[in-house]
């Protein structure tokens, strides 16, 4: 039955990738905003103009322009950008990593965060919780390019605790033969460039974070509040279980299962989310690139960037369905 | 493992391991200032590509900089705006203007150590005028054609008279790039591994994030001041702002005037605003039904120098032509002024009044340059006053130059126009010459009067033509100049920093105090 599930969604899968490329393709066209017009020099004349398209192959009727596209996309070619003069899927394959990476912190800093502070708040319950709710209720408000400001100012102009800009000291030769900075530099076990690393993702990452771990939060502390009223908890705790040791050895384990569902949902949301808090550290993902490629309407490069959000938001949530349905034998025997 | 009785679980082994790496982290990042010998620039933009000839990036005026470093421009510039020899030493026309001769700097060498001739020269030139290679300025290199070379003097006809082809070899495209080295690496390769003559090399790139680039150790112009220079590409403002503040950066640039205001008073820090070549300006289009009478009162309706003073902090220069002060036909008795009265009486005679206005639609860009949108809207408030209600749109940058090149602007639509070689042509020239697909007014009695001076071989002739052009421009309102832009800079007072006009902040520029 999972194998069948599977190659449904797999399916259903390259058919929205091909409708999203379909859409985006389109509506590039059709915004406004013309990459030729943004390059021409003065004095140019009209054949000045009408050469330059051609040479970027934008004089081509849409149809044209589309299934040349398409039959790049097939043999792995996305063209080549306008402005960065290079391969698109070569522009991707060296930036995608550090977005991931950034993601893939953020997402565990949000998981770490969001998972002690619902334990602690199901332990305090009470006591202290009013001030974890209001805490929680401006986690969940301020979004996460004003974090990203804030922290600029606090943690990186008054406390000075954290690089401002970039992914790795400019005076570095780290010399990665993968794009993944941080798991390369710990699998080779070059700690020094790992903590320049880190120190780098800190606070990008925490902006990236804080939301979702706010979202974590909330999720688990309703499911642990509602598993700590169950009979298991309430016979171990006869047993003399400590609460602590309740919550986080008992109730969490059926509490953790919606909570993890609903986080991989929001990792996607969370990749998004990296355009511009990319932007405001200076981080070289493919968030930044995004907006340099908007600014500058670079069609090919907006066109794969799409491809590829579309293709990670696709591929998150179909692991994520087959995890839960994995995790979930009531789903995983249909 | 136990340590004197201290026998930790494998969780409180992590729970170490995890503290340590925190501590390690929010430790002190190491705020000292960078070492004297690197300096560091929290730069305004990216730098998307290296080939300083090609596409997008090749006629943004603000990335000449980083190019500048790297490469050698035809012809030398200085930081007033000024001509000087570079890897050209001479250069000049025979005595009927139709051919051209250019001498070669000899000893100078390329970064890769391989010498640098003639032959790159030409190939440069050649390559540029090429519809093939995607350069956007093509139509100003191809007419060179013919080129002879004789030791290390270059000689080429000229398909028609330029007055203003050795300008060009000091603006947008005119750069030198190796003809061998380009030929056996390809452009990707050169994407990769860029070389030039420049007073910079470089060193390591991370798009987006930074570029290092190191001294050119047998520069012909010398060694430079830095054996490193860091370009830290940030382009949001406020993060430009902190990594001064900070001390993660020596040197920024472009950050708004009320941070330039705050961070140069602080101890440490220092700053420098300069006027520069680039200008804002309201176009209007000659298809706006916006009359003589009316035209005229909406430069008169407009306080300039309010508008400086109160939204720019003073950082501006009020401007009545589109040539500003440093540029070569700026004519200072050519004035507009502000002249309400003069304006409501002009609108008065066109039949409008406050109380019965004239409608239109004024465009303006939002954040891409300071106040512009507020500028616009103190501007519109100014208009309302005389009898001219004006509608704002507010555009993408995108969005203007396909509505220019389409000539489908709003009747009025605000913009800005550099000029770094200060010549009429690329600032009266191509925004109000008809032809142009920059231009928004086109009608025949200014072509009349522009189009000769294309080709006038008299320079005194072709500046005195520009001068009238702009004074018969302001008679008749074709166009609303506002003002000339500042270029605030912020750096540390250790540093010496010469401003350049035409914007370029050159690490060449930056030495240390001695």
């Amino acid at each position: 039955m999972l194998a069948s599930s599977l190659i449904k969604r797999a399916v259903m899968a390259a058919v929205t990738l091909f409708g999203v490329a379909v859409i985006v393709f389109l509506l590039l066209r059709v915004a406004p905003g013309d990459p030729i017009a943004m390059m021409i020099g003065p004095g140019a004349s009209a054949e000045d103009i009408a050469s330059l398209r051609a040479h970027y192959g934008l004089d081509q009727p849409f149809l044209t322009q589309f299934v040349i596209w398409l039959a790049g996309i097939l043999h792995g070619d996305l063209g080549t950008s306008i402005s960065l003069h290079r391969n698109v899927v070569e522009l991707l394959r060296e930036r995608l990593p550090a977005t991931l990476e950034l993601a893939i912190v953020a997402c565990a800093v949000a998981v770490i965060l969001g998972g002690s502070v619902a334990i602690l708040g199901t332990w305090l319950r009470g006591r202290g919780e009013g001030a974890i709710d209001a805490a929680n209720g401006i986690m969940l408000a301020v979004p996460d390019f004003v974090w990203a400001l804030a922290f600029v100012l606090v943690l990186g102009v008054f406390w000075q605790a954290f690089p401002l800009s970039g992914r790795i000291d400019p005076s570095i030769d780290p010399h990665f033969t993968t794009g993944f900075y941080l798991f390369e530099s710990i699998f080779t076990g070059r700690f020094d460039l790992t903590r320049d690393i880190l120190a780098h993702m800190a606070m990008p990452a925490l902006a990236l974070a804080l939301p979702l771990a706010a979202i974590i939060i909330r999720i688990l502390k309703d499911a642990l509040s509602e598993a700590m009223l169950q009979d298991y908890v309430l016979l171990a705790r006869v047993k003399g279980m400590s609460e602590l040791r309740l919550i986080a050895g008992e109730a969490l384990r059926n509490a953790v299962g919606p909570t993890l569902a609903l986080t991989g949902v929001q990792f996607t949301f969370l990749i998004g989310g990296t355009v511009i808090v990319e932007r405001i550290f200076a981080y070289p993902g493919i968030g930044s690139m995004a907006i340099d490629a908007v600014i500058n309407r670079d069609l090919p490069l907006i066109q794969g960037l799409v491809l590829v959000f579309g293709a990670l938001f696709i591929l998150i949530n179909l692991a994520i369905d087959v995890a839960v349905a994995a995790l979930n034998p009531r789903l995983r025997h249909g | 493992m136990s340590i004197r009785g201290f026998a930790p679980t494998r969780r409180q082994t992590l729970a170490l391991g995890a503290g340590g790496l925190i501590a390690g982290l929010i430790g002190p990042q190491g705020r000292a200032r960078a070492a004297s010998d690197t300096l560091t620039i929290a730069y305004n933009v990216n730098l998307p590509s290296f080939d300083p000839t090609v596409g997008p990036s090749a006629v943004n005026p603000t990335i000449q900089a980083i190019y500048r470093s790297v490469f050698d421009q035809f012809i030398g510039q200085k930081p007033n705006l000024a001509f000087e020899p570079g890897v050209l030493t001479a250069w000049g026309w025979n005595d009927d203007k139709t051919k051209i001769w250019m001498d070669v700097r000899p000893g100078v060498t390329w970064h890769d150590g391989t010498p640098f001739t003639p032959e790159d020269i030409v190939w440069s030139l050649q390559r540029a005028g090429k519809k093939e290679t995607g350069n956007p300025i093509q139509f100003v290199w191809v007419g060179i054609d013919n080129f002879q070379v004789d030791g290390n003097r270059i000689t080429a006809d000229m398909k028609q008279f330029d007055p203003t082809i050795f300008k060009w070899m000091a603006f947008l495209t005119g750069y030198v790039l190796p003809k061998a080295y380009y030929e056996k690496v390809g452009a990707d390769g050169f994407e990769k591994k860029p070389i030039g003559t420049g007073p910079y090399m470089v060193d390591s790139y991370q798009g987006n994030a930074f570029l290092r680039l190191k001294a050119n150790p047998k520069y012909w112009g010398g060694k430079p001041a830095f054996d490193t220079v860091v370009f830290k590409f940030v382009t949001d403002a406020t993060s430009r702002v902190a990594e001064i503040e900070s001390g993660s950066s020596d040197l920024t640039l472009e950050i708004p005037y009320e941070e330039y205001d705050r961070l140069k008073a602080k101890k440490g820090l220092a700053g420098v605003a300069t006027p520069i070549s680039d200008i804002g300006m309201i176009f209007i289009n000659n298809e706006g039904k916006l009359d003589k009478n009316v035209r005229l009162a909406a430069n008169y309706a407009i306080d300039k120098q309010a508008i400086v003073q109160r939204l720019l902090r003073g950082y501006g220069v009020p401007i009545d032509t589109l040539e500003a002060p440093e540029y070569e036909a700026y004519d200072p008795t050519i004035k507009i002024g502000f002249q309400p009265d003069k304006a409501a009486k002009l609108m008065q005679e066109a039949g409008y009044s406050p109380q019965k206005p004239f409608k239109t639609t004024l465009q303006t860009t939002r954040g891409f340059k300071p106040k512009d949108y507020e500028m616009i809207q103190a501007i519109v408030g100014m208009w309302r006053k005389v009898g001219i209600e004006a509608d704002i749109e507010v555009y993408e940058i995108a969005k203007h130059f396909e509505l220019r090149t389409s000539h489908k602007l709003a009747p009025l639509a605000f913009y800005n126009w550099g000029n770094a070689i200060g010549d009429p042509s690329t600032s009266t020239g191509h925004a109000m010459f008809g032809p142009s697909p920059h231009s928004s007014w086109k009608s025949d009695d200014l072509d009349k009067m522009i189009g000769p001076l294309w080709g006038e071989k008299d320079e005194a002739k072709r500046i005195a033509g520009y001068k009238a052009v702009d004074r018969y421009i302001a008679e008749n309102g074709y166009v609303i100049p506002l003002l000339q832009y500042v270029q605030p800079i912020v750096f540390k007072d250790d540093l010496k920093v010469t401003p350049n006009i035409s914007g370029a902040m050159q690490p060449t520029l930056v030495s240390k105090k001695s």
